[in-house]
């Protein structure tokens, strides 16, 4: 009996498919740190994106939504390539998201016209990534975006010599440019600059050479990940802080998930960002309940889970505009001007550089029931990407 | 002069995580013949054990080294009876890479499968965390508890090798095994001890170095080249050859990092090649990797 209803059940749906109303499945490729030490990044991709569908459901319209995870491990643009075409050939996906670092979004950039797939950018954050391709959206930040508000910041806040330190690849070398130009624009100088190998673990002697230079504000970028809580440790216990020397960055450097390590110590550090999880929002409220109903934890959320949920956004968006088909330029020019109220506040998509535009805010380490937390303190608001964007 | 001196306590402190973490591979390798690619996973195994000690269960920092630094040798012990064991001394270096790497491997996996792949930070106590004033400069309390450390380790194992019965019935074997059998001297377990000793120093330098090479999954992979290098540097099985190569190498990167932080690790590499066209068996090596 069981047998005959499950042959009918099967019969039903082998009908189903054959019928003209074939509901198809969209593939979705989302490049991400999966496992290495950035996985918590790549994770935070997946958070997001299941908190989007389960807000929305796996269906646009007619068309089932697949996404299909694979791992970029670390920075490694052969591999990211190589992985990038196996979704385009082999899983024929639609849509291709995520990304944490820059240099794989580069190598992934050349592919997508080709292939006629839009690429939506999740995290990596140089400017000049949109630029490769027309079929690219970034729904993260770029360096220019948020180092801006910080070095404005630095020299209403009294800063006149900053030593900047910033790890030694595309984003930090844009958060060198993007401070040193808008603080020499203040009237601030720059006493010494320093560039840290990616794999740095040991930065006592880079406090050591900061403290010689004679700076009163320290700016660094490192990409968020365990560099950086070594960093604002180093930072602490070689004695700086204890000296005066405040610490600006922007907040890669004290992700939420890093501040239980960093400890007290690391109370009063400022930080300039698009997203912190303390965001006082009925949609944040509401996009951190939804990932922890979704199996998330709170204390492992990150920026990465946002901007693959607005990514995710993007890429129903896409669906819905194309009917499902494969159409690129329609896709991106239908998320052109899109305008909606994120979890990070209120975002839009610039038509001219396809670049989120948001608030950026600046945030204060504090302790609120016991538990530290970026406090956001001042809102820079609808700040482009400075870079790219004249205005 | 006063950065002078800030770079040379930077620099020792880095030599003598080195150290600490190498001397056990060095043993190893110039003892047992073995080329324990393994070593750093084991380092790892320690630094995690110590970790989940101090943060799930709440012991305090010395007892969790302690705890860690025995667990880890519980842990490496059945892996020594049945498989290090059959590559001591004779076999060919193949096979000893191969399975080495292979623990290694399996290593990662388990340690990211349990731990996840997050940093797992070994909190320090609060003698132990936050500046230190030296006078010149201030300086993380940790650096010099870890200074501390690296000098007690060689002094120990120095007077351990060199002076006690152990020492000397390890010698025997390790120079002609044959004899020390037959001179009723059981081989068998002077290498097991020994290599538990290898295991519980990689684990100490784990858990004491952790705030300088962070605890990660692929710890056991990224830093293996530098305990390498090391070894290799100093000359096998020698704990002054040692010591000497961490705190040279430790001088060349940390002045390389202070000096031209761009050129990353050009300065540490640039040593080993000098000294190692220098000296072709390390430092103070017998040519013991014959």
């Amino acid at each position: 009996m069981i047998k005959s209803s499950t042959l009918l059940c099967m019969l039903a749906a082998v009908g189903l498919l054959g019928g003209p109303a074939a509901a198809d499945t969209i593939k979705v490729g989302v490049i991400g740190t999966m496992s290495g030490p950035y996985a918590l990044f790549g994770k935070n991709f997946k958070m997001g994106i299941d908190a989007w569908v389960a807000q929305h459901g796996s269906k646009v319209g007619s068309h089932e939504v697949e996404f299909i995870y694979r791992d970029e491990e670390a920075p490694n643009p052969a591999k990211s390539k190589a992985i990038a075409q196996e979704l385009l050939v082999k899983d024929k996906v639609q849509y291709l998201a995520g990304v944490y670092f820059t240099p794989n979004a580069m190598a992934v950039a050349p592919l997508l016209e080709q292939a006629k797939v839009p690429l939506i950018v999740m995290n990596a954050a140089t400017s000049s990534i949109v630029e490769k391709s027309p079929f690219i959206a970034r729904t993260s930040f770029t360096m220019w975006q948020n180092t801006v508000p910080a070095a404005k910041v630095a020299r209403e806040r009294g800063a006149s010599k900053v030593a900047i330190a910033v790890t030694d690849y595309g984003p930090g070398i844009d958060a060198e440019a993007a401070f040193k130009k808008t603080f020499e624009a203040g009237g601030g100088t720059i006493v010494e600059a320093v560039r840290m190998p990616l794999n740095t673990t040991d930065f006592s002697p880079i406090m050591q050479r900061i403290k010689d230079s004679g700076a009163d504000t320290i700016f660094t970028f490192l990409p968020a990940g365990p560099p950086t809580l070594a960093f604002v440790k180093a930072y602490i216990d070689n004695g700086l802080k204890a000296g005066g020397i405040k610490l600006m960055s922007t907040g890669d450097v004290v992700t939420e998930p890093d501040l239980p390590n960093i400890g007290d110590a690391g109370l009063g550090i400022l930080s300039t960002y698009h997203y912190a999880v303390s965001h006082d929002s009925p949609e944040n409220k509401a996009f951190l309940d939804q990932l922890v109903k979704s199996g998330g934890k709170l204390d492992e959320v990150t920026m990465t889970a946002v901007a693959a949920y607005d990514g995710a956004r993007l890429i129903y968006k896409m669906i819905e505009a194309t009917d499902g088909k494969q159409d690129p330029d329609k896709a991106i020019a239908a998320v052109k001007n899109l305008k909606w109220m994120s979890p990070r506040g209120p975002v839009s998509i610039d038509p001219e550089t396809r670049h989120i535009r948001q608030n950026v805010y600046l945030r204060e380490v504090a302790k609120r029931d016991g538990k530290l937390e970026n406090k956001e303190v001042q809102t820079f608001e609808a700040q482009p990407d400075w870079a790219l964007s004249k205005q | 002069m006063r950065t002078i001196l800030s770079i040379a306590v930077d620099a020792l402190a880095y030599g003598m995580v080195l150290f600490i973490i190498s001397i056990g591979l060095s043993i190893m390798m110039g003892l047992m013949r073995v080329v324990n690619l393994a070593h750093g996973a084991f380092a790892m195994i320690g630094g995690y054990l110590a970790s989940y000690a101090v943060r799930s269960w709440g012991l305090s920092y010395g007892f969790a080294i302690v705890l860690a630094v025995i667990g880890t040798i519980v842990i490496a012990l059945p892996l020594e009876r049945l498989l290090f064991r059959r590559i001591y001394r004779k076999s060919d270096a193949l096979p000893q890479l191969l399975l080495t790497i292979g623990i290694t491997f399996l290593v990662i996996g388990i340690v990211n499968f349990i731990f996840g792949p997050t940093l797992k930070p070994v909190p320090l106590p609060g003698v132990l965390s936050g500046p230190f004033d030296i006078g010149f400069r201030m300086l993380p309390t940790h650096r010099l508890f870890v200074i501390a450390c690296g000098a007690i380790t060689a002094a120990a194992l120095w007077y351990l090798l060199e002076r006690t019965d152990f020492g000397v019935r390890l010698r025997a074997a390790v120079d002609n095994g044959d004899m020390a059998e037959a001179l009723g001297i059981r081989t068998e377990l002077i290498y097991l001890a020994t290599f538990a000793l290898a295991v519980g120093l990689a684990a100490f330098g784990g858990i004491v170095g952790a705030e300088l090479l962070p605890i990660e999954p692929f710890y056991a992979l990224r830093y293996m080249v530098v305990f390498l290098v090391v070894v290799s540097v100093g000359g096998a099985g020698s704990i002054t050859g040692a010591l000497a190569a961490s705190l040279l190498l430790g001088l060349a990167d940390t002045t390389g990092k202070y000096l031209a932080p761009e050129f990353g690790e050009f300065f540490f590499y640039l040593a080993v090649i000098v000294i190692v066209f220098l000296f072709p068996h390390g430092l103070l090596g017998r040519g013991a990797l014959r």
